[in-house]
């Protein structure tokens, strides 16, 4: 079964459709990864998955019933969001904001168990920030920082994590650390990751499945071997690009042109033209 | 920021410590004044009265005032913690927020159109004034595409209080005696009021009391942001609009007790979270307890300072809010 369906989605910001009548399916167990141009929509699709946009029209299912018939606490036991940019209160500790991610298993009579400390503690030692716990989160850097919040969402103990640009303002090497990071929750407890990313090149790397989202509609999904192509990326993203492969991985990668650069290196010129 | 009071036992002892000095603030409040008295009068006013001037000193003046601070305080010091939390805003309370000018409008509306000069009416107006400034605030804070945010309720909240004090203004320049029979009130005090102004709005108090310590773990999750909230699960609309109630509950009976009094709910959350850190149940209490011991000394520091005459508790509280008002501005504005 998949692990997200959406039926005849229209998204919408007050009479203006973003998303126009999508079906679409993501699958269990997989990295799915949504790409698309600035303001196309990716990251509203995102969040109507995770319920924080209601849909205008059309239904958002998770493991085959909708998700707007289900108690929003239920959901959360089984689905969690990493919003883009998300900011803890100033102070904070890494094992408050961590400890967080238990909200919807307690209640006004169930405060906190140990079944609750357990998953709190398995999040922090699989972020590697048990060291951390009791530092406030302003103080750490920004890929500590990102791996608390990613934390926070693993002691959610959902199976399905949706990210919202995951990696945004960290430098690159604390961008591969975040996406190895996913990549292993992915192959070792087999969490569905669904996430944006705006590199192209990682999103190819680290996806099993990318979707590509375009005038309201999806242009393309699949494999990043398949989707991944020259003219997807013109329209897409109104560039022009040459698609190569990587170089270690094998796996697609997009080598965009620029306007002035190829005139200054004129024996490279020579050999794309 | 490392909390000063970082775990339970240490922040049990603090509440304990508190509570010995909020006891010590209320004896030294029932035995000095304008006439000082003593423990033992104290205790005979209730076990053996006999209708000396110092006996009723004490039970028609002296006990409503402590309790009346103790439970205003109380209020407002937990009004505060909520508002602050609600808005993301540091320098939110009551008095900033169109709560307290509401009030004071409409008592003065009561004076100048419909002559009504009792205390006891008062209460019920001020409260009511209070409640409608905060639906307002709510509705115009919740207009536009993405729903009540923080940025849109202090707006409101600016907006409401500058509108009500002007009207108020207006209305005192032109109707003189109303100036004079409302003025005290408007600067706000605990002593002058029966108690039975108290027990009319305790029960309003009690439930917010409860309401909001209930409230405080929803809050501390939605403290992480209304996305982050919603994600794990919570219905954030609902906390917002029972948070919303509380407040207006909380900030109306204290000023249908005690009149508009600002910045205790300003101040103690700030204190409160320097001594116990992150976790909102204990800053509410120890807010709470804070605003309780703050307005018993400026109680007691309005009857001593121009003696035998009083000054205003507010303005007590002003003298002592304002500098911690730049305070905290300024620190936030470094950190930003």
């Amino acid at each position: 079964m998949n692990a997200l369906e959406t039926r005849q989605l229209t998204l919408s910001y007050g009479e203006k459709n973003i998303i126009e009548s999508l079906d679409l399916t993501i699958p269990r167990g997989k990295i799915t990864v949504f790409i698309g141009s600035n303001g196309c929509g990716k990251s509203t699709l995102l969040r109507s998955l995770a319920r924080l946009l209601k849909p205008k029209e059309g239904a958002i299912l998770l493991d085959g019933s909708s998700i707007a018939k289900c108690s929003t606490k239920e959901v959360a036991k089984r689905l969690s969001i990493l919003p883009q940019g998300p900011t803890a209160p100033e102070g904070l500790t890494v094992f408050q904001l961590v400890k967080q991610g238990r909200y919807p298993y307690q209640n006004w009579l169930q405060q906190w168990s140990e079944e609750d400390e357990k998953m709190v503690n398995k999040a922090l030692e699989a972020t590697q920030l048990s060291e951390l716990a009791h530092r406030p989160v302003d103080s750490l850097s920004g890929g500590q920082r990102q791996r608390a919040w990613i934390a926070m969402t693993l002691a959610q103990g959902t199976e399905t994590i949706l990210l919202d640009e995951p990696t945004t303002y960290l430098d690159m090497s604390h961008q591969i650390e975040i996406l190895d990071l996913l990549d292993e929750l992915n192959q070792t407890e087999q969490r569905t990751i669904i996430m944006v990313l705006h590199d192209l090149n990682l999103a190819c790397r680290y996806a099993h499945h990318i979707i590509a989202v375009h005038d309201q509609t999806v242009y393309a999904e699949g494999p990043p071997e398949e989707v991944m192509t020259e003219e997807l990326v013109r329209t897409v993203f109104d560039m022009d690009c040459q698609i190569t492969l990587d170089p270690l991985y094998d796996t697609p990668m997009c080598i965009p042109y620029s306007k002035n650069r190829l005139a200054n290196i004129p024996r490279k010129k020579a050999e794309v033209i | 920021m490392r909390a000063l009071l970082p775990n339970s036992f240490s922040k049990i002892s603090g509440i304990f410590i508190i509570l010995l000095f909020m006891a010590y603030l209320a004896y030294a409040s029932l035995i000095f004044g304008v006439i000082d008295t003593s423990w033992q009068n104290a205790v005979e006013a209730y076990t053996n009265y006999n209708g000396t001037n110092e006996h009723i000193i004490i039970k028609e003046v002296r006990v409503p005032r402590v309790l009346n601070a103790i439970a205003v305080g109380f209020s407002l010091g937990i009004a505060g913690t909520l508002l602050q939390s609600l808005t993301r805003n540091p320098v939110a309370d009551s008095e900033l927020f169109g709560l307290n000018a509401g009030a004071a409008l409409f008592v003065v509306i009561a004076i100048t159109f419909f002559g009504i000069s009792s205390l006891t009416l008062f209460t019920w107006i001020a409260f009511a004034g209070s409640a409608i400034a905060g639906i307002i605030v709510y509705i115009l804070g919740s207009f536009g595409r993405e729903g009540l945010s923080p940025v849109k309720l202090t707006l409101a909240g600016a907006a409401i209080t500058a509108f009500a004090a002007s009207m108020r203004h207006g209305m005192l320049v032109i109707n003189e005696k109303a100036l004079d029979e409302v003025l005290f009130w408007l600067s706000g005090s605990v002593g002058g009021r029966n108690v039975d102004y108290l027990i009319s709005v305790l029960p309003y108090m009690l439930l917010a009391w409860i309401a909001a310590f209930l409230l405080a773990r929803p809050i501390q999750t939605l403290l992480m942001g209304e996305d982050v909230a919603k994600g794990l699960g919570q219905r954030t609309m609902l906390v917002k609009i029972i948070t919303g109630v509380v407040i207006v509950l909380l900030s109306g009976s204290a000023v249908a007790v005690a009149g508009p009094i600002g910045f205790v709910g300003l101040i103690t959350p700030h204190l409160a979270r320097y001594l116990v850190g992150n976790d909102t149940r204990w800053i509410m209490l120890y807010s709470g307890l804070l605003g309780s011991i703050l307005l018993l000394a400026a109680d007691l520091g309005a009857r001593f300072i121009a003696m035998p005459a009083e000054v205003p508790i507010g303005v007590m509280t002003a003298l002592i809010g304002i500098p911690f008002f730049i305070y905290v501005a300024r620190k936030g504005l470094s950190k930003g």
